[in-house]
């Protein structure tokens, strides 16, 4: 099962390589993770998408709890909060398919943010299933390269 | 004034009130080493950096407070690294000090340069890479506050050695300032009344205690919760002498090695007080089958620990201490009063039935030997032990009646732990009797450090229980491997001769060999003002009982023999 946490953490080195090696000696894989500073430039917020295996969240949760650099941990519920993603995509677009391309792109409320002779790179923002439904339509025409951020996440409301 | 960093470190050292500091000097640290010089804090010059940190757990362990090792960067680092481990399974406050090469140099693969602050990163309860001279103070208190508070543990402080040279103005800090780290101390009282509720509904309670009672200074509590409510005891080897043992509400240890009545006693339990506690492998055995009959009350002050390895249903987080201070002031307003007397006395037949014994026919038996050391020691002996069969028959053997007192390497199982543990605690408590019980397999492993013991004329007198063999080692290839023996001998008299290797490091070093001898000559040890090094040639191809094989369960044990 899939699990999101986001974590406020202090801005210090040394903090993304406790979290990890977390993760990995508690036999959790990490499937993503982001950071990046908030509001308060001394503090970052980690949003760690990983599967669970041999122990239960919480158990993950307290141990992330216990680091000294950690401040909050919080379980992300689905119902509850927004998640996005952002995938950049470079697909084969030979000139004979750009326009059917852009159709695609432009449903998804993505852009297309380079064009070369034989290539194009687009830009699409969505939760995983969005992005895993626009790869899949991209399969036809022949991927090059993806680089996808992971996701980030807040709760909504309050 | 203009000091440089490994000054500052001192003065910082001494504002949190370290007296004795373990150590070896080293090219990274010659500034720290140049600065102890103009200070009030004693250094213990060992002869290997792994003593120096269990020297500082074992100095930990009986004086309460953090202790505090230190070590050159690279290999005087990687060698500190089995300590710090061994101190954070058994939650020992301690900091580590390293040196490391010049920050311009970190990265470069430089002479002497390992990544310790990366290499301690899964055993240390929190570590520090200090890269401004102007962080030194703040760090080195951060670090005492995190070791010494909560769940006590192991925090590495690593200094490049430009950091320790660089001049700075010494600032006070201004408490430990972190956002992150704040344990909770009481106790929730919704949480209190209702473990008070399931003692009540209770027939058959117990309470398993461990090392969090010592490390919260709650032996008092316990004994006054475990008296009031007239309910049996049984500790974990981290929790003897947290509970008296000789008092009949003592069942000793539990698991693996524990008493078949206390093993009995926790599978009939209808409530289980667990104080302290982790539910570790070696006491639960199977875990599905650990307490199924019982409802758990879970006391601790790490919140991880709930639900870690065995579900509880009522979780209590908070400091032993005060926990069970709470409940006590609960017990004031509505005492429980119950005699108990058919619990006690079922749990009573097993132990007539199955009493912890051996076979004792006169010879030289290990559990004889460790006997007679009790029957002769002061009666508040601290007693440090090494791993392997001598520390599981002290635990059954030794009995441990106030707290404090047993030091033993329980969670990281380390041999080469117990004489610089011994070490450490005389320094903690020099008019105390300390002796280190350890097997001719652990001793070897720091043997070095009875250069300490002697330039110090430290009294401790260490104890080979000397079977010849890897005994614990032995014992399960014996059990489990049908008696093909691998790698386990070493014969008595094959090297070293423990005597002679005393004397050469000007010890005096005995022989004892037969019960009558071991009576007569032990007076005479233990009031000796040095050092001593008692070679105990015991019997060889003892086993220690009763015994829950790996993987098993505790029910077993007791159905085995029943």
């Amino acid at each position: 099962m899939k699990i999101t946490i986001s974590a406020l953490v202090e801005n210090k080195p040394g903090v993304l390589t406790r979290i990890s090696g977390l993760f990995a000696r508690r036999a959790f894989n990490i499937d993503s993770l982001t950071a990046g500073p908030t509001e308060n430039p001394e503090i970052s917020r980690m949003t760690i998408v990983a599967t669970q295996a041999a122990h239960p969240l919480e158990q993950i949760e307290k141990q992330l709890h216990k680091l000294v650099n950690v401040i909050r941990v919080t379980e992300m519920d689905p119902d509850n909060s927004v998640g996005r993603e952002l995938m950049l995509i470079k697909v084969h677009a030979p000139p004979n398919k750009r326009i059917e391309i852009f159709d695609i792109v432009n449903t998804f409320r993505g852009k297309v943010i380079d064009v070369s002779r034989s290539t194009l790179v687009a830009e699409v923002t969505g939760d995983t299933d969005k992005l895993r439904a626009f790869q899949e339509l991209m399969v036809n025409y022949g991927i090059v390269e993806v680089a996808r951020t992971g996701k980030v996440a807040l709760s909504r409301g309050r | 004034m203009k000091i440089n960093g490994a000054a500052a470190l001192i003065k910082q050292l001494e504002a949190e009130g370290v007296t004795v500091v373990f150590g070896y000097p080293g090219g990274a640290v010659l500034p720290i080493y140049d600065a102890i010089l103009d200070s009030s804090i004693r250094h213990v010059l060992v002869r290997h950096e792994q003593g120096a940190s269990h020297m500082a757990d074992g100095y930990a362990r009986v004086s309460g407070k953090v202790g505090v090792c230190l070590a050159t960067s690279g290999p005087g680092a990687t060698n500190l690294v089995t300590g710090i481990a061994n101190a954070h399974m058994d939650s020992i406050p301690m900091v580590a000090i390293t040196g490391n090469v010049p920050s311009y140099n970190i990265g470069t693969d430089a002479f002497q340069e390992a990544d310790i602050y990366g290499i301690t990163m899964p055993i240390v309860k929190h570590s520090y890479l200090v890269k401004d001279v102007e962080e030194i103070p703040q760090a080195v208190h951060q670090a005492f506050h995190i070791a010494g508070t909560g769940r006590p543990g192991p925090v590495l402080v690593d200094i490049p050695s430009d950091i320790l040279k660089a001049a700075t103005v010494y600032k006070a800090p201004d408490g430990p300032n972190l956002e992150g780290y704040k344990p909770t101390v009481e106790g929730h009282p919704r949480q209190i009344k209702a473990a008070l509720k399931a003692v009540r509904a209770a027939k058959r309670p117990i309470v398993y205690s461990g090392g969090g009672v010592l490390r919260s200074g709650a032996a008092p509590e316990l004994t006054e919760f475990a008296n009031r409510l007239n309910i049996p005891v049984t500790t974990t080897v981290m929790g003897l002498g947290a509970f008296p043992e000789d008092d009949p509400k003592s069942l000793g240890m539990l698991g693996m090695h524990g008493t078949s009545y206390a093993n009995w006693a926790i599978t009939r339990a209808d409530l289980i007080m667990a104080i302290g506690v982790r539910f570790d492998d070696r006491v639960t055995g199977r875990k599905d089958t650990f307490g199924s009959q019982a409802t758990i009350v879970h006391i601790d002050i790490d919140p991880a620990e709930i639900d870690k390895n065995v579900p509880v249903k009522i979780p209590i987080v908070g400091d032993v201490k005060s926990v069970l201070r709470q409940l006590l002031a609960e017990l004031d307003e509505e005492p429980i009063d119950e005699n108990r007397d058919e619990w006690f006395e079922a749990i009573g037949k097993i132990r007539e039935k199955y009493p912890l014994d051996y076979d004792d026919n006169g010879e030289l038996k290990p559990q004889t030997a460790i006997r007679l050391v009790k029957k002769h020691a002061a009666k508040d002996v601290i007693v440090a032990v090494d791993v392997g069969q001598h520390q599981m028959w002290t635990a059954q053997y030794f009995g441990f009646h106030s707290p404090d007192r047993m030091l033993s390497s329980s969670g990281l199982g380390t041999m080469g732990f117990g004489m610089p543990a011994a070490i450490g605690a005389q320094f903690a408590a020099p008019d105390r009797q300390v002796v280190c019980i350890s097997g001719d397999g652990s001793i070897q492993m720091c043997i070095q450090e009875l250069a300490v013991a002697r330039t110090n004329d430290l009294p401790v007198k260490i104890f080979v229980i000397n079977n010849g063999y890897l005994g614990m080692v032995r014992q399960w290839q014996e059990m489990m491997y049908s008696r093909r023996y691998s790698e386990v001998s070493l014969p008595p008299d094959a090297p070293p001769d423990f005597v002679k290797l005393a004397e050469a490091y000007g010890i005096r070093g005995e022989r004892l060999t037969s019960v009558e001898q071991m009576d007569r000559a032990l007076p005479g040890i233990l009031a000796d003002k040095g050092p001593v090094f008692i070679d105990v040639r015991v019997t060889e191809e003892e086993n220690v009982t009763p015994m829950v094989k790996p993987g098993g369960s505790v029910s077993e044990q007791v159905e085995d023999e029943v």
